[in-house]
């Protein structure tokens, strides 16, 4: 068996409109290989094709083009029901006419499994989502984040070789979704199935993932391990999509190897690295994430990318100081200060119109070209 | 007008409407039981003869026999090609589906006379001698629409991929029909039934032109309006009918509200927020 448990091959799906021009273009020649064993995210804004693409390898939407394979076998001809592929909806979708046990027998039951092995397996499903006793309720009479769980209990018994999970904390509230992010990473690396998650939500995305998928408009525009991802986007949109960034614009004049000039303005050189192969004369966006940039009271001694700022606004939020301030020459940035000490004294903190000095690493100012 | 009068005047209204609609129902009731052949005050009695001579008159109760088994037949073919029609127009995205409902809905718009002459028309054509048969077919087309837009609200009221659910769990496309459309769609189609059979059992111009020599009930009680004599066992029966349709009705009703109940949206879960511990899940078998 090979270890791609999910392989999306130049995979393209329109939605025929009643005319041509009402005709949409969800997802555009993707091509995405998804391991065994794997937790995958698709991330991305709304609308840019993640439920779709979610919905092919299901097999409720057929590609208009392209071909998806699942454990190596192509899947243009397998109905959903033949996939070994189960989903946990956005709104759950239990039935509403049988109780929760009859919910999560459900798929044991149309495959005609032995009636005490489906009564034992319905049992060790609804422990390992630990709801062991609610299963003669009825799913309108249990909560949402209940619900939420046998969802979750009602796709894992039947051992699919992949779960595919569309937004499956979208409706719940914010502690809840932290407790069960938690709870979804420990059960994935317990029973061992690929997991192929779509959210929108990029923390959520960051802390579960092995790999993520960032997506836009149909396409995908980088794979990578979460460090990948925020460290090393391919472009502006993932830089900006993940967390937060700042962008400087400049001209490119001197090249060596990952380590680039780059010209923001007449006369202000900013250091920088590039993985995208930048040449002279080239315009670029240089992302710098505000944490990374660090803030002195003082002029330190001379060094790379150092400028005199002045402080705009400052912004206490506890764990940091967020800070904006403006370059000589009229680029504003973002600022994120750690707070390492504690005090209350007024006078340690910074205030709107100091003076003050910035300087960042080359290698924390990413040149990306436009 | 101020509030007092127009207060006064609506409490007016209302009492003189609900008046004129339920006390001819009442005056039924009371007649019914009246020791007199004319339905005229001062009342004479009270006595049960009414109803004594209404259950020896077996022409009568031939009638009504007649129209259940016609209610029960046209309401059985009507609930099982009305749910059909409802699920493929709420499911399906099929050219002409338009139409479909269109058509399925037209009887209702169509005087029942128009649509009576119509059909008599047709079976003469065609050469089917007139019978309950042809009633009870008339009646299924009346019907149709009844069950169509019974049973599309519960569809259209479902949860969108519970369908897709079953599918996803390995349901084949009949699979997913009888084990998750039908029984939910269930509640909705027995109020269709019942809602259907009441039509039936008291529908009188249909059955009127398209009934042969067995008369429906409806239109025995019409056929007897003739003899003054026997209209205090008309009467006795139009009260115990009413009973029974009230009766029915409340039943369906409550049927169609009873499958209505919408599932508990995902919400109120502040509460189990603050019962669940973030803590990892523990298994005690393993799944995979
Ligand atoms: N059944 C459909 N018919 C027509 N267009 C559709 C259909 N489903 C989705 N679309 C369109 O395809 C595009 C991608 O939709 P999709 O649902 O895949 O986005 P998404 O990434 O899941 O967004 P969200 O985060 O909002 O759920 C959107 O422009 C959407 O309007
Ligand atoms: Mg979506």
């Amino acid at each position: 068996m090979s270890d791609i448990a999910v392989e999306l091959r130049d995979v393209s799906k329109t939605y025929d409109g009643a005319r041509q021009e009402q005709s949409v273009r969800a997802v555009h020649h993707i091509n995405l290989a998804v391991r065994a064993g794997e937790f995958f995210t698709l991330l991305g804004p709304s609308g840019c094709g993640k439920t779709t693409t979610l919905r092919m390898i299901a097999g409720f939407e057929v590609p208009t083009s392209g071909e998806i394979f699942i454990q190596g076998k192509p899947m243009s001809h397998v109905p959903p029901y033949r996939r070994p592929v189960n989903t946990v909806f956005q709104n759950y979708a239990l039935f509403p006419h049988l109780t929760i046990e009859e919910n999560v027998a459900f798929g044991l039951r149309v495959k005609g499994v032995p009636k005490a092995e489906q009564e034992r397996r319905v049992r060790e499903a609804l422990e390992l989502v630990r709801l062991p006793n609610l299963g003669h309720r009825r799913p309108s009479q249990i909560s949402g984040g209940q619900q939420q769980r046998v969802a979750l209990a009602r796709a894992l018994v039947n051992r699919p070789a992949v779960l595919l999970l569309d937004e499956p904390l979208g409706a719940l509230d914010y502690k809840l979704r932290q407790a069960m992010q938690f709870e979804l990473k420990a059960l994935q690396h317990e029973v061992g199935i690929t997991f192929i998650y779509v959210t929108h939500d990029q923390e959520e995305a960051l802390t579960m993932s092995d790999r993520i998928a960032i997506m836009n408009q149909g396409q995908v525009l980088q794979v990578g391990t979460p460090v990948q991802i925020y460290e090393r986007p391919v472009n502006r949109f993932v830089a900006n999509f993940i967390g937060e960034t700042n962008f400087l614009q400049g001209r490119v004049i001197e090249v060596h190897g990952n380590r680039c000039v780059v010209e923001v303005a007449s006369g202000v050189p900013v250091v920088g690295s590039t993985y995208d192969g930048v040449q002279v004369g080239d315009r670029v966006s240089i992302s710098i994430r505000p944490e990374k940039i660090r803030i002195h009271e003082s002029q330190p001694d001379p060094r790379p990318n150092l400028f005199e700022v002045r402080v705009e606004t400052v912004a206490y939020i506890g764990s940091d100081t967020q800070l904006q301030i403006t370059m000589p020459h009229g680029d504003r940035l973002r600022v994120y200060d750690q707070n390492d000490l504690s005090t209350v004294d007024e006078s340690y903190f910074y205030a709107a119109g100091d003076q003050a000095w910035i300087s960042w690493r080359p290698e924390n100012a990413l040149v990306l070209k436009n | 007008m101020d509030r007092k009068v127009l207060r006064s005047f609506s409490f007016w209204y209302f009492v003189v409407a609900t008046a004129l609609l339920y006390l001819p129902i009442l005056l039924l009731m009371v007649f019914s039981f009246n020791d007199s052949t004319s339905l005229t005050f001062p009342l004479s009695g009270f006595t049960l003869r009414w109803y004594e001579r209404l259950f020896q008159s077996g022409e009568l109760l031939r009638s009504v026999w007649n129209s259940v088994a016609v209610g029960v037949a046209s309401s059985l073919v009507a609930t099982a090609l009305g749910t059909m029609i409802a699920i493929a127009v709420v499911r399906y995205n099929f050219p002409g589906r338009g139409v479909v409902v269109a058509v399925a809905a037209m009887p209702l718009v169509i005087p029942y006379v128009v649509l009576g002459v119509a059909l008599l028309i047709a079976f003469s054509q065609v050469n089917i001698p007139l019978s309950l048969w042809t009633v009870t077919a008339g009646h299924v087309v009346i019907n149709i629409p009844l069950v169509v837009l019974i049973v599309a609200a519960r569809l259209i009221g479902m949860e969108p991929n519970l369908e897709e659910a079953a599918m996803d769990l390995g349901a084949t496309y009949w699979g997913t029909l009888f084990r998750v459309t039908l029984p939910i769609a269930f509640p909705a189609m027995v109020a269709a039934f019942l809602t259907s059979f009441t039509t039936s059992f008291d529908e009188f111009a249909l059955a009127f032109f398209l009934v042969g020599p067995e008369p429906t009930l409806p239109v025995y009680i019409f056929s007897q309006l003739r003899y003054p004599s026997r209209l205090p066992i008309v009467v006795a029966l139009a009260a115990l009918i009413m009973v029974a349709s009230v009766l029915l009705i409340v039943f369906a009703e409550w049927l169609r509200r009873y499958g209505q109940q919408p599932s508990r949206p995902a919400e109120a879960t502040g509460r189990v927020a603050e019962r669940l511990e973030p803590r990892p899940l523990r298994s005690a078998g393993g799944v995979s």
